[in-house]
């Protein structure tokens, strides 16, 4: 509801933003979609002046049936997947716990949050040779405590260590939305049900966890979104050897390493294919949200 | 001056229409109230006038210049929002301030004029506070402020006692009369309160549906209600309304006979019936009777010394001459 | 209505909490303290956890053969261009959204949302070819548009939902009042919104800062911000530890202060307005 003037107001002052947004999808994208489509090698000689090949599908074929292919698949979902595990049930737990009363509460909810700031790169350096190096990490030193043998964490158990870099970086996300999701719980309710004589784990499950629903989906969803296309960790840390090459990974090598641009640019429409499978799901749930 | 004219009016949203084909004609210095139930179109139509929504169509004249594509701030009205709309980042001050400065005038005049709206509001104390830190009544005080300090061709009020408890309302509502009996500029007061157009109007306007149903001094609108829904919606209690044969002997589709226009007696009358819930207010009491031998219940209005109880038989006498009759369209039969 | 609980309960809660706490920060503190460690006493077994010889030599070191100013600068301007840029852009479109809702409003808040969603890899090549292109490459420019770019749908999408909360009445009073488009936006608006603008402009900076796809891709010398900075640190020779975990604090220092002064705005910026 407005005047035609404020109308017209409104739309010149939208188009800086949608202008620049559509020119950032729309031409990149265009440009993969094409290169994926060709024989496009530049350390041979190829390259858009000379014209490129065109080769249909090949490139989509070629990359599915690479033998990295479905080990780098593998290897995503069992990143993505084990960081959520971890950062859902960790931060209900901790959220749960720091809405309890308790002395230092602001204290607390910074040490918490402190990993959110730390950059990706920092981090992964921080874990791989602070706590992680087989000789001088942390936990090198805490196993030599108890008389075990130090592990090679990053070559050894190199995935699980990735999901633990991760989960320490993404924590303090779950736990603040799931905290502030949880201050706005209607206290009469709990203790309506703790005068109904639910004990402690069914006000649990049947109250609190019901009403985190949306703020879990709303974790899943985001962290999945950023989940799919870390890349400094592994950068970092393991170069994408031992096990550890995601999809994205998979594909920063074709293109970079290898120069395989036609290769890189149809795993790269995969990857896009993927991210707007979630990307549907997240959409539905916000736009939803924006209702409200 | 502050003439407004309006000419065949129209607005719709989309495919909805909203005001069709509308005239309407608020001399200067007329306390014009637009009432109505909630969804008729009575704030549309002040934010027409304001110039906050476009006219589909028609013609909206302000003191004689064609104004319906100016943009607001170029109407010379102000405007009383119902959730006051104060700057809540400014003083007070600053809040009455601000249309001056808008309108570029010197600090000095800027200064004086605050000084006298502040003195006319009971203002002067709360100066430097925020809207954040007064009252209520203290807010809509800075928001008439505002409004008053720009010296506008004429004032319009959406709603502005709406957010208020019941007892400052009425004495708002005699604060912003005695402000029209002092500024004699024209006034444009939209609200659902019947009441509230009553007491202070000089001219009604009754709105269904965007449509007008009738415009007149609160009177008129009482004593000649054009149709069954101003006979309706004007007056409290509501007028009784009795169709059926007890209509048809007065040769009316519906009759309308206001509950002061009933006389009763324990011992004869037209109608009788059963007394159910009373309502004392002291000076006056309403007896709600059922069971009249009619389709419909009854409201009568009585003394406050009249005392049946609840489950006494009574009969009622409505007064012929205050009998009010509407055909089978609603419409009123002279 | 909070109830009392028993001390001893407290007590316990606290004690849980504040062990959970440290544990989560114990990285980030052992970094910092072993950054004032010489490189003798930060391979030292046992771990020193007291008792060492304090020193910033280290911090020296790093800053010499890096030169730390170099990369901290470029991580300011890159951060700190692409957020007003942002805002500039944001603001605006925002403003639209909330106030001049149209049927297509919400449609393209989802699809400004959506754009976030292009996995940066798929794009890689053809960003670096324009680039290129356009003189881009390994200038402070080119990454402070990349990134105000990933940002702005989250600073829009943010500066939606706080202006959502302003009363359009209240614009609609200074219109009114005779305020125009850019007045209303400047005097009005703006003012009321200083919370949302700030906890927006706080996560876009420490995004951008943290930000290390594009950053590590679209730079070399010249323009590399800290993430580039730290991640040349990644294969070193000899005894280095020490020197890491200056280099380390070097580069998240300015962001974990900026973060922790600024902790409330964050907490409802980082929920993205979804949970209220």
């Amino acid at each position: 509801m407005a005047t035609q003037a404020s109308r017209s107001a409104a739309r010149l002052m939208m188009a800086p933003a949608v202008i620049l947004l559509l020119g950032w999808m729309l031409v990149p994208l265009t440009m993969t979609l094409w290169f994926s489509f060709t024989r496009y090698l530049p350390m041979r000689g190829d390259s858009i002046e000379r014209g490129l090949q065109w080769v249909g599908f090949e490139n989509y074929v070629r990359f599915i049936n690479s033998s990295s292919f479905w080990p780098s698949v593998q290897a995503t979902l069992m990143i993505v997947g084990g960081v959520l595990v971890i950062t859902v049930i960790l931060g209900v737990l901790l959220a749960i716990l720091l809405d309890q009363p308790i002395w230092g509460q602001g204290v607390v909810r910074i040490l918490v949050i402190a990993p959110f700031f730390v950059m990706p790169t920092v981090s992964a350096l921080v874990w791989k040779n602070m706590m992680m190096d087989p000789v001088n990490g942390m936990f090198a030193h805490l196993w030599r405590a108890f008389g075990a043998t130090p592990v090679s964490w990053l070559s050894d158990a190199s995935v699980p260590s990735i999901i633990l870099i991760v989960s320490w970086q993404w924590l303090p996300f779950a736990t603040l939305i799931l905290l502030t999701a949880i201050q706005s719980l209607d206290r009469d309710q709990l203790e309506a049900a703790e005068m109904d004589g639910a004990p402690v784990l069914s006000r649990f499950f049947h109250i609190v966890l019901p009403h985190l629903g949306r703020a879990i989906t709303i974790v899943i969803l985001i962290q999945t979104i950023f989940l799919l296309s870390i890349f400094a960790e592994i950068f970092v840390t393991t170069g994408g050897a031992f096990g550890t090459r995601t999809l994205t990974y998979l594909i920063f090598q074709r293109v970079v390493d290898s120069q395989n641009i036609g290769l890189g640019s149809a795993g790269g429409v995969y990857a896009i294919i993927l991210a707007n499978i979630v990307a549907i799901f997240l959409m539905r749930i916000v736009g939803k949200n924006l209702d409200r | 001056m502050g003439q407004i004219i309006l000419k065949q009016v129209t607005k719709r949203f989309g495919d909805v229409s909203v005001i069709p084909p509308l005239d309407l004609t608020i001399e200067d210095g007329e306390f014009t109230v637009f009432v109505g139930p909630s969804g008729c179109g009575k704030s549309t139509l002040l934010r027409l006038i304001a110039g906050l929504e476009d006219v589909t169509s028609g013609e909206i004249r302000i003191d004689g210049k064609e104004c319906s594509t100016i943009p607001p701030a170029k109407r010379g009205l102000a405007m009383v929002f119902q959730s006051y709309a104060l700057y809540p980042h400014m003083t007070v001050r600053k809040n009455i301030a601000f249309p001056l400065r808008m309108a570029g005038i010197d600090k000095a005049e800027q200064e004086r004029r605050i000084t006298q709206a502040a003195a006319v509001l009971n203002l002067t104390d709360y100066l430097d506070r925020r809207p954040g830190q007064l009252s209520g009544g203290q807010r809509q005080r800075v928001a008439i402020g505002r409004a008053i300090v720009r010296e506008p061709a004429a004032f319009l009020f959406d709603e502005p006692l709406s957010n208020l408890d019941a007892a400052l309302r009425v004495g708002m509502r005699l604060e912003i009369s005695e402000l029209h009996n002092r500024l004699k500029t024209t006034m444009i007061y939209v609200t659902h309160d019947q009441v509230e157009a009553m007491t202070m109007a000089d001219k009604i306007v009754v709105l269904r549906a965007g449509h007008i149903e009738q415009v007149g001094t609160p009177l008129e609108l009482y004593r000649t209600p054009r149709n069954l829904f101003v006979a309706g919606f004007i007056g409290s209690p509501k007028m009784n309304l009795i169709s059926g044969p007890e209509a048809a002997k007065h040769g009316a589709h519906t009759i309308g006979i206001r509950p002061e226009h009933i006389t009763i007696s324990p011992s004869e009358g037209a109608w009788s019936g059963i007394v159910g819930v009373s309502e004392h207010l002291g000076s006056d009491t309403f007896f709600h009777v059922q069971k009249t031998g009619l389709a419909e219940s009854i409201t009568v209005r009585a003394d406050g010394e009249v005392g049946f109880k609840h489950g006494d038989e009574i009969h009622m006498t409505p007064r012929a001459d205050m009998i009010h009759r509407f055909d089978e369209n609603g419409l009123r039969i002279e | 209505m909070a109830r009392a609980v028993t001390t001893r309960r407290k007590l316990a809660t606290t004690a849980l909490a504040w062990g959970i706490g440290l544990l989560i920060f114990f990285p980030i503190f052992w970094t910092i303290l072993t950054s004032f460690k010489t490189e003798a006493q930060a391979i030292n077994n046992p771990p020193l956890f007291w008792g060492f010889d304090f020193t910033l030599e280290n911090y020296t070191v790093v800053q010499e053969r890096s030169n730390y100013m170099r990369f901290l600068w470029n991580s300011v301007i890159i951060a700190g261009g692409s957020t007003v840029l942002g805002i500039l852009v944001a603001v605006p479109a925002a403003w639209s959204m909330a106030f001049v809702p149209s049927r297509r409003t919400k449609d393209i808040l989802l699809w400004m949302l959506s754009t976030k969603m292009l996995p940066a890899v798929g794009v890689l090549y053809p960003i670096s070819l324009l680039f290129v292109q356009f003189g881009l490459l390994d200038t402070r420019v080119g990454l402070i548009l990349v990134l105000m770019l990933i940002n702005l749908p989250i600073m829009v999408w943010m500066l939606y939902t706080y202006f959502k909360e302003i009363p359009g009445e209240i614009l609609e009073a200074a219109r009114m009042d005779g305020a125009g488009l850019k007045e209303e936006i400047l005097f009005v608006l703006t003012p009321m919104a200083i919370p949302g603008i700030a906890s927006t402009v706080l996560l876009s900076i420490i995004l951008a800062w943290n930000e290390a796809f594009w950053t590590l891709n679209l730079t070399a010398a010249r323009a590399a911000p800290l993430t580039a900075f730290i991640a040349s640190y990644s294969s070193p020779e000899g005894l280095f530890y020490a020197k890491l975990s200056a280099a380390s604090t070097m580069a998240i220092a300015p962001i974990l202060i900026l973060g922790w002064f600024s902790q409330k705005q964050l907490v409802r910026g980082l929920t993205f307005g979804a949970v209220k």
